[in-house]
């Protein structure tokens, strides 16, 4: 399949190819979010706080034997917003840590969230996205919480969103989620969906060492010297400090200056929001995930991500096979949008069709990316029942104006 | 050796409200924390949102200003994941046990080692007078213009029906009671609080006609007695103040490592 090309290759940084057989990986075959669960302990998972909620809990369960084992942390919390709570406090001292949880409880973590982003934590927050609103679908596939991903807490602030579609690139993407947050301190939100972690699947867990991880950054001010824990350097990362360390400071979720104190003037809450918005969105380029498949002379362009796009993948096989120039430009990063990914992509695409289980949230995006809004098309489902190849055909039909 | 050097000098002054009881509660901590001959490094102050969790802000600790009812949350990651910490979490009462109250209860539930001190001047200051879960019946607040029909928590009742193992009361009156009292909680191996009952003049004493600092504090040495004074004995309606509750129990981390312990062991 050389047509098959990994945007991520074009970033540079990312993890090898993997190579089936290597002696010290190994080959599995559990669900998405068991994949989770070893990504994040090959990521140097420290502490998890979390609370029992369809359909993320199996993550929650693995982490209770598997943390220990390692002499690591895990601790059910009474409620979403305590678990997130603990993990910031837990980051705080030095550690990697991880909440999971799904719509409900993701609701419930926003204003924590909110203290991540303004604080600058490194954090990974798990969202397997059931059906909403409210309790809504427990059990049922749905993608809906894209939005909520970007602006479920208050005020303007940049995140960090990624997905994935199986699980070879759930256990990259995760890893990659780790790395990501220690690198811009930040959260980051792992965005999978019901059927992604309920779904069971091969994947090989790649041997020590073989992909790469990001510890954190420390800074290198020696104790009884002033350290500023908000003052960035040259290129804008801010080296941290663990509490209960040499360097005491403070920590707020106010408006603060480089000490960490609070601060309402003008020129110091301009240059925090300034910084907590372009340490992501300048490096949109940077944290960009994606996949294309026969995207180069493609007339019918597929956007889709999460586990709508192994359907999408599906189609685009299957057409290719009849000759028709379908292509499928799959999104790992959905926050900060991949808009200059899509915007080329498309660019030689006659028409656009996003491939989604909401009402259109990715659409939206896809449609301020590309030249002509006009070109861009929606082929969903909303009813909890996973969008298939069928219902994506059905669609392309209606808009080459075949009919049904 | 001065108490100056366990606080932030160049953050003062503080922004408390003249005769407010906190600033008393913050002397008699730091007064406990000398006494103890704690490190400052191995200090983690972490509060949640209110007048009262200020307080953290001018403190040389390791402070965790964090969010509004949440701070026992955030201090039971610090904790769990360096049990070695000393933790003091200052919380007032609308912070502690209104929208707090959930993780008031699971905190002393686990007995997680820490030192919970509620600074209850029974209203919401920062937001200008409302009542609180402390005000109690017949209270007017901002929010209770005719009179508030809410009946109060009992903070020492509520902390020792969650599972505190240590549970004691007094007020910014008795300010080497604090220290004593404080003292006491911060060595206790397990959930500590302290309630502290702190004037606001500004609000509470203005709304209600209790006068300002000074009459506010001697209605609270004439309303407080010692735990089982022959004047409670007379009067049950004194509050009392002390330690109610001192025990020993299996403390949270400590149970942790002994699940660390048998995973390891591989069961």
């Amino acid at each position: 399949m050389s047509d098959i090309d990994t945007g991520s290759q074009e970033a540079g940084d990312r993890g090898k190819t993997l190579e089936s057989g290597m002696p010290s990986s190994e080959i599995k075959f559990i669900q998405g979010n068991e994949v989770c669960v070893e990504a994040a302990l090959y990521a140097g998972l420290d502490f998890f706080a979390g609370y029992p909620i369809t359909p993320s809990t199996e993550i929650a369960e693995h982490l209770s034997a598997r943390l220990p084992q390692a002499g690591k942390t895990f601790i059910q919390m009474e409620d979403e917003i305590a678990s997130i709570c603990a993990i910031i406090g837990a980051s705080l001292t030095g550690h990697k840590v991880m909440t999971a949880t799904s719509g409900p409880g993701f609701s419930l973590m926003q204003e924590a969230l909110g203290y991540a982003v303004m604080t600058e934590i490194p954090s990974v927050i798990v969202n397997v996205q059931r059906g909403g609103p409210s309790t809504g679908l427990p059990t049922h596939a749905s993608q809906g919480d894209v939005n909520q991903a970007r602006w479920g807490t208050h005020g303007d602030h940049a995140i960090i969103t990624l997905t994935a579609s199986n699980h070879q690139d759930v256990f990259s993407i995760t890893v990659d989620a780790f790395n990501l947050a220690e690198t811009y301190r930040t959260p980051v939100i792992l965005l999978f969906d019901e059927v992604v972690g309920h779904m069971r699947e091969k994947v090989i867990i790649p041997a020590p060492g073989q992909l790469p991880l990001v510890e954190r950054l420390r800074t290198s001010v020696r104790e009884g010297i002033d350290y500023h824990p908000y003052l960035p350097r040259e290129d804008g990362r801010l080296p941290m400090s663990d509490f209960g360390g040499v360097h005491r400071y403070n920590v707020t979720g106010l408006v603060h200056d480089m000490w960490g104190f609070p601060s309402g003037n003008p020129q110091v809450v301009q240059g925090l929001l300034r910084h907590l918005v372009d340490k992501i969105n300048n490096n949109a380029r940077e944290i960009a995930r994606y996949k294309t498949y026969f995207t180069e002379d493609a007339d019918c362009m597929l956007v889709s991500y999460g586990s709508s796009a192994r359907s999408a993948l599906h189609v685009v096989m299957n057409r290719r096979q009849r000759g028709e120039k379908l292509g499928l430009l799959e999104l790992q990063t959905l926050w900060p949008f991949p808009a200059h990914v899509v915007r080329d992509v498309c660019a030689r695409a006659e028409y656009v069709v996003v491939v989604e289980m909401n009402m259109g949230q990715v659409l939206e995006q896809v449609k301020l990316a590309v030249d002509k809004a006009q070109k861009v098309f929606l082929a969903n489902r909303i009813d909890g029942v996973f969008i298939n190849p069928t219902d994506i055909r059905n669609i392309l039909r209606l808009i080459q104006g075949k009919g049904v | 050796m001065s108490i100056k050097q366990f606080i932030r000098e160049r953050f003062f002054p503080h922004m408390w409200c003249p005769g407010c009881g906190h600033g008393v509660v913050l002397n008699a901590m730091l007064r406990a924390v000398e006494r103890l001959g704690l490190n400052k490094n191995d200090i983690v102050m972490v509060s949640g949102i209110g007048c009262s969790s200020r307080i953290s802000g001018y403190v040389d600790f390791h402070t965790l200003h964090t969010i509004h009812g949440r701070a026992l949350a955030f201090a039971t990651g610090v904790k769990m994941s360096r049990p070695e910490l000393n933790l003091i979490v200052p919380m007032g009462d609308g912070d502690a046990l209104a929208i707090g109250g959930n993780h008031f209860i699971h905190a002393a539930r686990r007995n997680i080692d820490m030192t919970a001190i509620v600074m209850n001047n029974r209203i919401y200051g920062m937001t200008g007078g409302q009542y609180s879960p402390l005000s109690g019946h017949g209270i007017l607040a901002t929010t209770a213009p005719y009179h508030n029909i809410d009946q109060g928590f009992d903070i020492v009742n509520l902390a020792t029906a969650a599972g505190a193992t240590f549970v004691a009361r007094t007020t910014t009156y008795h300010v080497q009671q604090i220290t004593d009292i404080l003292c006491d909680a911060i060595t206790h191996k397990g959930f500590s609080v302290v309630e502290i009952m702190s004037q606001c003049p500004t609000y509470f004493g203005r709304k209600n006609r209790e006068g300002g600092a000074v009459e506010m504090m001697k209605l609270m040495k004439d309303r407080t007695t010692p735990i089982g004074s022959k004047a409670f004995q007379e009067n049950p309606d004194l509050i009392q103040r002390g330690i109610f509750v001192k025990r020993d129990q299996p403390e949270y981390c400590s149970e942790y490592h002994k699940v660390i312990e048998k995973a390891m062991k591989g069961r």
